[in-house]
């Protein structure tokens, strides 16, 4: 496919540098390329590679923009809050290149659509930050032989790398397992810099145009880390996993299985009120009932200082172990966070500890928030 | 000289907020078990209850991976810089959160 006189003029810049010239452009208009998720880092490498001249761009997302999206996904704006993320990527990427095909799925990637979807795109690029879908993401990528290429960030911290299993390792010859639920705090407890993303978002969209003009060195086989506090950079080496049981010789792993049941994912039970934990209605009974409880708020003290229950005693989750001391093992306890992960390992310290009536607030204060009383903002 | 480990953000917690530590150590074994003597908290979140470490958890020596060398029994001398590198990732919220990057 040859370029239009428009297309030489809006990509005069790629067309005068030797490592990509009228033939690197054509091969950017004849690829394909797959985001899985249009948030943070979907943000960055939507607008570049449709900038950049990327002939189809599909996406997976089957969110809506929320307020506190905008920090950091650029590609939505505030006018866009409360619509699919699908229909905001739509109008931006075509307002950056009305040449760039864009192909939307409104869905969670699943076993049952992956290969389907995956197959059609000569490149992935893995932008969510969920164990079971980067699994998910990682195993259809081999199994298809498409390079993946990967990012994930965490508060001020990033990582990237290029998965592609013909070259070198995959995701799985890096980490065969997840860790179970628990053990990591998530993004949404743990916060992130808006601009980490921008960092590593455009870091993939970096390797992505490389992998497609075939020019320079890919990550395959290095796992780049990112450090926006001291502002460095670090490189490991990965190397290939003999024993890895997806791209091995003989791998134990030939189709897709069940990544929320591999992840540790179980469906959440409706209750109520149980011995272990209650929802944000059966608290607000709670205190009109005028029952004796403390209550605890085990977040960071910043966030303490965005919102909180009235009454509610700070003792961040890491101090836990050391001021369990200034409450009563006799008393009924109501521990809460942010979104109700924190709070359940807190309990789970207090229980060990001897406590005998620790509840958990399901949900946290952004279930308070959102069920009981709107006053209470969300972040 | 000592061996520098690098902490990574989400293990700060653990460390009272300490991004390098340094101790003495023969092997990547020693150090580690030096490490989580001295921070108690971050035991769990490094070995496992079989004692090993946790395949979620990699751990370089000087860019390297230990499973390419001689995984905990590593040899490490003053002057080595230790990586722990934890996989990272969010999502195990619920299925609501898994593309809230």
């Amino acid at each position: 496919m040859a370029l239009s006189h428009e297309e030489i003029r809006r990509y005069s810049r790629h067309l005068i540098m030797p490592e990509v010239g009228t033939a690197g452009q054509e091969k950017l208009k004849n690829s394909s390329v797959l985001m899985i998720g249009a948030g943070g880092l979907g943000s960055p490498l939507a607008m570049y590679l449709a900038a950049a001249g990327v002939g189809r761009l599909g996406i997976v997302d089957f969110d809506v923009v929320d307020f506190s999206n905008l920090q950091r996904q650029i590609l939505h704006s505030t006018e866009d809050v409360g619509k699919p993320k699908l229909e905001s990527a739509r109008k931006r990427l075509h307002g950056i290149n009305p040449n760039t095909q864009i192909d939307t799925y409104e869905a969670k990637l699943t076993s049952e659509n992956a290969l389907d979807i995956i197959s059609k795109y000569d490149i992935v690029v893995d932008g969510t930050d969920n164990y079971a879908t980067r699994y998910l993401v990682n195993d259809a990528s081999v199994l298809l032989k498409k390079p993946n290429v990967y990012g994930s960030i965490f508060r001020f911290e990033g990582q990237a790398s290029v998965f592609d299993a013909m070259k070198g390792p995959c995701y799985r010859c890096l980490y065969s397992t997840p860790p179970p639920p628990g053990l990591v705090p998530s993004c949404a407890e743990g916060g992130v810099l808006g601009i980490l993303p921008g960092v590593v978002g455009t870091i993939q969209a970096t390797e992505t145009i490389k992998l497609i003009l075939g020019v320079g060195h890919p990550l395959i086989g290095r796992l780049l880390l990112f450090d926006a506090l001291k502002m460095s950079f670090r490189e490991l080496n990965l190397r290939k996993d003999p024993q890895c049981p997806i791209c091995s010789d003989h791998p134990t792993i030939t189709s897709l299985i069940d990544y929320n049941e591999f992840c540790g994912i179980r469906p959440q039970a409706e209750v109520e009120e149980t011995s272990d934990e209650l929802d944000a209605l059966a608290l607000q009974k709670k205190i009109e009932r005028g029952d004796a409880f403390v209550l605890v708020d085990v977040r960071e003290p910043n966030e303490y200082s965005i919102c909180h229950l009235e009454r509610a005693k700070l003792i961040p989750l890491r101090e836990v172990q050391q001021r369990m001391n200034e409450l009563n093992t006799a008393d009924e306890i109501v521990v809460y966070c942010h979104f109700g992960k924190r709070s359940q390992e807190a309990a789970k310290e207090l229980r060990q500890a001897g406590f005998k009536k620790v509840k958990n607030l399901k949900g946290g204060i952004d279930a308070w928030s959102t069920l009981i009383d709107a006053k209470v903002p969300r972040y | 000289m000592a061996v520098k480990i690098l902490i990574p953000t989400p293990l700060r917690h653990y460390t009272g907020q300490k991004d390098v530590i340094e101790l003495h150590g023969s092997t990547v074994r020693e150090v580690l078990d030096q490490l989580v003597s001295q921070h108690n908290d971050l035991k769990k979140h490094l070995i496992g209850e079989d004692g090993k470490l946790r395949n979620f958890v990699n751990v370089y020596v000087n860019e390297e991976d230990i499973r390419v060398l001689s995984k905990e029994a590593t040899p490490v001398k003053d002057g080595d810089v230790l990586m722990i590198v934890p996989s990272i990732a969010g999502g195990i919220l619920g299925t609501h959160d898994w593309i809230r990057i």
